[in-house]
This record gives C-alpha cells, sequence and structure tokens, in this order.
C-alpha cells in the first residue's frame, strides 16, 4: 500500500501539487487521471522519487521516500517496477537484455537461472522468440511488452505505469491494459497508472483519483464515474456530445 | 545573472565528480563498460590520431627545417631534438586532445543525452542504479585509461612524421635526425606529457557527460549540448594545457 499525505511541490511561483491526499491499495489498479498540466506527472515522479516533494509524506508500507537518503531510496526501488510512455528501453541492448538488466545488477542468480526468469516474463507478457531483436526492430506494442516484463522481473511489489497507452492504437492499448490489470491481480501488486485514455479508466481502473490544477478533485470507482455530478470530471471523462449519451447509456443499463 | 548561472553549472558539475567516485553497484557490470569504453575510445581513434600525428610531425619538421636551412647558422641534426620535444609537450597531447574533444566528446554528450531524452537514465534511476557510476564514471576511467596510450602512439607517428618529411624534403639525412632525438632527451618532458594525456581525457569525458546527463528538451538542445560538450572541453584543454606547461616547466 502507498500513502500520499499533503504532498505539495511547486516550480518558482508556480503551485503544481497543492497538497494532495491519497492511498493507493495493494493488488489494485489505481488511476490517476487529468488533464494535460493538471500535475499528474509531477505528482507521478514524487511519488517514484525523481522529484522531492516541498512538503508532505509519501509511505511505502510505512517508509517514507520524501526523508530517504540515497542508499535508502536505491533500496526501495529494487521494489518498484515502472512502465514509461516512451518505454525507456535500452537502444543499445536486445529485447534479452533489456529484461535481464535489473537481474544483472542487483543479482547473484546464475546465467541459467537469469535465462529463466527472462524467458518467464517475456512468456507473461506474451512476447516469445523475439530475444536477439534490439528495441528498434520492434513495434511500439511489443516495445510496451517488453518494458513491462522487465519491470516486472524483479518481482516489484509496486509497478507505476506511465501512460502506458501513449502511440498504441486501440486494440493494442486495450492488450497492454488487460496486462497490466493480469499482472497486478497476479502477484498482488500495489500498481499506479497514469492515464488519458478513457478505455483505460474504465477497463481497468478499480479505484480512480481525478487531479484537477494540482489538487485531488475526485476520487472513486468506475461505477461511481458514470454516476458522479462533478462537472470538471464529467467534462474531462465524457468531453463530447458523442461520449455523454455514452454515459447516459451505461448508466442506465449497468447503474 | 550569467554568473551565478556559470557557478551554479561549476557547482552541479563538482557535484556530478562527486557522485560518480562511489564504489560500483556490481563490478563485473562496471569494468565491462570501462573497457567497452576503452576499445571504443581507443580502436575508434587510432586511425585518426595516427594521420593526423604523422602529419603534424611532418609540417613541424618542414617549418623548422626551412627556417634553420634558411639561417644556415645551426647544424641541421638539431631538428631531431626540435621536432622531439615540440611533439612530446605539445602536440602529441594537445593535439591528441582536442581531436579527442571532437569525437569523443560529442559521441559521449550524445550518447548521454539521448538516453536522458528517451527516459532511460530515468529508468535506471528508478531501479536503483547510481546512473553517475555506472554511465558516467566507466567513461570517464575508461578514457583516463586508454587516452595516454593513444597519445604516446601519437608521439613516436609523430617523430617518425617528422623525420619522413624532413628526409624526403632534403632538410637532413635520417642519421642526423636520430642523432638529434638522442641528444639532450629531458625526461621530464615525458613526464608532462603524461600529466597532460591524464587531465585531457579527464576533462573531455567528464564535461562532455556532464553536458549529457543534464540535457533538456528534445533533438535541437541534444545538438546543443553536443555542441557545447566540444567547445567547452577544448576550451578547458587549451587553459589547463597552458597552467600545467606553466607551473611544470
Amino acid at each position: 500500500m502507498i500513502e500520499v499525505i499533503g504532498i505539495e511541490k511547486s516550480f518558482q511561483a508556480q503551485r503544481v501539487l497543492k497538497g494532495i491526499d491519497v492511498t493507493f491499495e495493494k493488488g489494485q489498479c489505481n488511476l490517476i487521471i487529468g488533464k494535460s498540466g493538471a500535475g499528474k506527472t509531477v505528482f507521478m515522479s514524487c511519488l517514484v522519487g525523481l522529484i522531492q516533494p516541498d512538503n508532505g509524506q509519501i509511505l511505502f508500507d510505512n517508509r517514507d521516500i520524501v526523508k530517504m537518503n540515497h542508499t535508502e531510496k536505491s533500496d526501495l526501488r529494487r521494489e518498484v517496477g515502472m512502465l514509461f510512455q516512451k518505454n525507456a528501453l535500452f537502444d543499445s541492448m536486445t529485447i534479452e537484455e533489456n529484461v535481464r538488466f535489473p537481474l544483472d545488477m542487483f543479482t547473484n542468480m546464475s546465467a541459467f537461472e537469469k535465462k529463466e526468469r527472462v524467458d518467464f516474463c517475456l512468456q507473461r507478457v506474451s512476447l516469445m522468440g523475439a530475444n536477439d531483436k534490439y528495441p528498434s526492430e520492434i513495434s511500439g506494442g511489443m516495445m510496451k511488452r517488453v518494458a513491462l516484463a522487465r519491470a516486472i522481473v524483479l518481482n516489484p511489489k509496486y509497478l507505476f505505469c506511465d501512460e502506458p497507452n501513449s502511440g498504441l492504437d486501440p486494440q493494442t492499448a486495450i492488450v497492454i491494459d488487460n496486462l497490466i490489470k493480469e499482472i497486478t491481480y497476479e502477484f498482488n501488486i500495489t500498481t499506479v497508472v497514469v492515464s488519458h485514455d478513457m478505455n483505460s479508466v474504465i477497463e481497468i481502473g478499480d479505484y480512480i483519483n481525478f487531479i484537477y490544477q494540482g489538487e485531488l478533485w475526485w476520487k472513486g470507482d468506475k461505477k461511481e464515474i458514470l454516476k458522479t455530478q462533478n462537472d470538471e470530471l464529467n467534462n474531462f471523462v465524457f468531453p463530447s456530445e458523442f461520449m455523454k449519451e455514452i454515459k447516459e447509456v451505461l448508466r442506465e443499463g449497468r447503474g | 545573472m550569467k554568473l551565478i548561472n556559470i557557478l551554479d553549472g561549476l557547482g552541479a558539475y563538482l557535484e556530478m565528480i562527486f557522485r560518480m567516485f562511489v564504489k560500483p553497484q556490481k563490478y563485473s557490470m562496471f569494468f565491462r563498460e570501462v573497457f567497452r569504453q576503452m576499445y571504443d575510445i581507443g580502436i575508434g581513434s587510432f586511425g585518426i590520431i595516427s594521420i593526423v600525428s604523422l602529419f603534424i610531425g611532418a609540417v613541424t619538421s618542414v617549418q623548422f627545417g626551412n627556417k634553420l636551412m634558411n639561417l644556415g647558422i645551426i647544424p641541421m641534426w638539431w631538428m631531431g631534438g626540435m621536432v622531439r620535444d615540440t611533439v612530446i609537450l605539445e602536440m602529441a597531447p594537445t593535439i591528441t586532445g582536442l581531436l579527442l574533444a571532437g569525437k569523443v566528446g560529442s559521441n559521449i554528450a550524445s550518447e548521454i543525452g539521448t538516453m536522458r531524452i528517451s527516459e532511460q537514465i530515468d529508468a535506471m534511476e528508478i531501479m536503483g542504479v547510481n546512473t553517475y557510476s555506472f554511465l558516467i564514471a566507466p567513461k570517464v576511467l575508461g578514457a583516463v585509461l586508454i587516452v595516454p596510450a593513444l597519445t604516446t602512439l601519437g608521439m613516436f607517428i609523430g617523430i617518425i612524421g617528422g623525420m619522413i618529411s624532413g628526409v624526403l624534403g632534403g632538410y637532413f639525412g635520417q642519421d642526423e635526425y636520430i642523432y638529434g632525438l638522442q641528444d639532450d632527451f629531458n625526461g621530464r618532458y615525458m613526464l608532462i606529457m603524461f600529466i597532460k594525456s591524464f587531465v585531457f581525457p579527464f576533462l573531455i569525458s567528464s564535461i562532455a557527460s556532464f553536458k549529457g546527463y543534464y540535457v533538456k528538451g528534445g533533438a535541437l538542445e541534444l545538438g546543443k549540448s553536443s555542441t557545447d560538450a566540444v567547445v567547452l572541453s577544448s576550451i578547458a584543454i587549451v587553459f589547463f594545457n597552458f597552467f600545467i606547461a606553466y607551473f611544470l616547466l
């Protein structure tokens, strides 16, 4: 479980995060949604310790990453997997080397054990037979799978996904969403997903947090999002007349 | 404001140097990277260092030879010593340094900068990798270990280039040149050459790494950081070259 208490962050005079309190439960897909410039990326960067917040606490099972020194942060990060918007695969390494990198760096496993683990993770994301290819030789969807395999190779307790569907076609996006959901449940991981994609919101969001102008504006589950009267959230999730009609149909059918 | 920016940059550079010198998280991976860098820099720069050193030695010999021949009062076997000292003290370390600033400096800045803007460095950080120690330290150590060898190679080739052009140009005989090479040899000049050949690659690789590591933005900024790396490390080389010569000669 990750508890965020009163996180604030400013860049010069601009207050980007204005005291956010939120809890991300274990074994659930926790979504963070919001418009561009709402502060989602800064919030995610604070969560993973890439940006130091000005105030507040971020507790990873009662361990506050904000107060940790460099070594303690490095130790905690070995329990963290992250899927980046641009995948962040190491382009000088093959797919297998990419997935194996955390094992090479942080474990004393034998070459055979590493190979087994890499193959397991690649199989888990349905990507076998591409071990010797380089990232530039595979498609965007395959890159996401490799990045996901790398993120889970060390058996993380926490999984962060920054815009996992960015640049993917709708069908591939659903496949990646489902993989994230399955992996979260299967390995009982605390998963936090930042997304713009409304399919993701409805499909995988066990718990949804809407950030608006640096504040946590709304939180609830995917059923509640259909019933909400919050104007900002409705305008964000159902921006067009067509989407509003779909919401009404969904609400009448399932609500 | 500009002075504050310069001091700010200098502080960040020194912090990077400080963070780089920590115990590697995995020695096997660290030294694999060091050897890769040594191979890339050594083999990758062998050709250009050889060609440039040969012609620098040759042109030094021709220009000195022409002048001394016109004067006619100095024995031409002196040429061996003059080319030797010029190559050892200045041409081999400084020209090698400036060449590597262009070739290796831009390469390092682009490589690390690309990793920065494509979030690869963030990915490593989030995995718990000390990126200063894993990405920058092997480049600096690899350069510092291999460049003295390249400089020594450049020195030998420069001296040979001086002999070839002088003999072919009719300024002196081969025996005269070799006699001059052996006359009044000062071992301290070699020490100065080696000091330069350790300091210059340190400056090149660390400045280039710094410019790449802290790049922000996209392709435009990446190109600018690569150019800045070459310009700044070239300036640092000529600056330190002067001080090393001033204090050690």
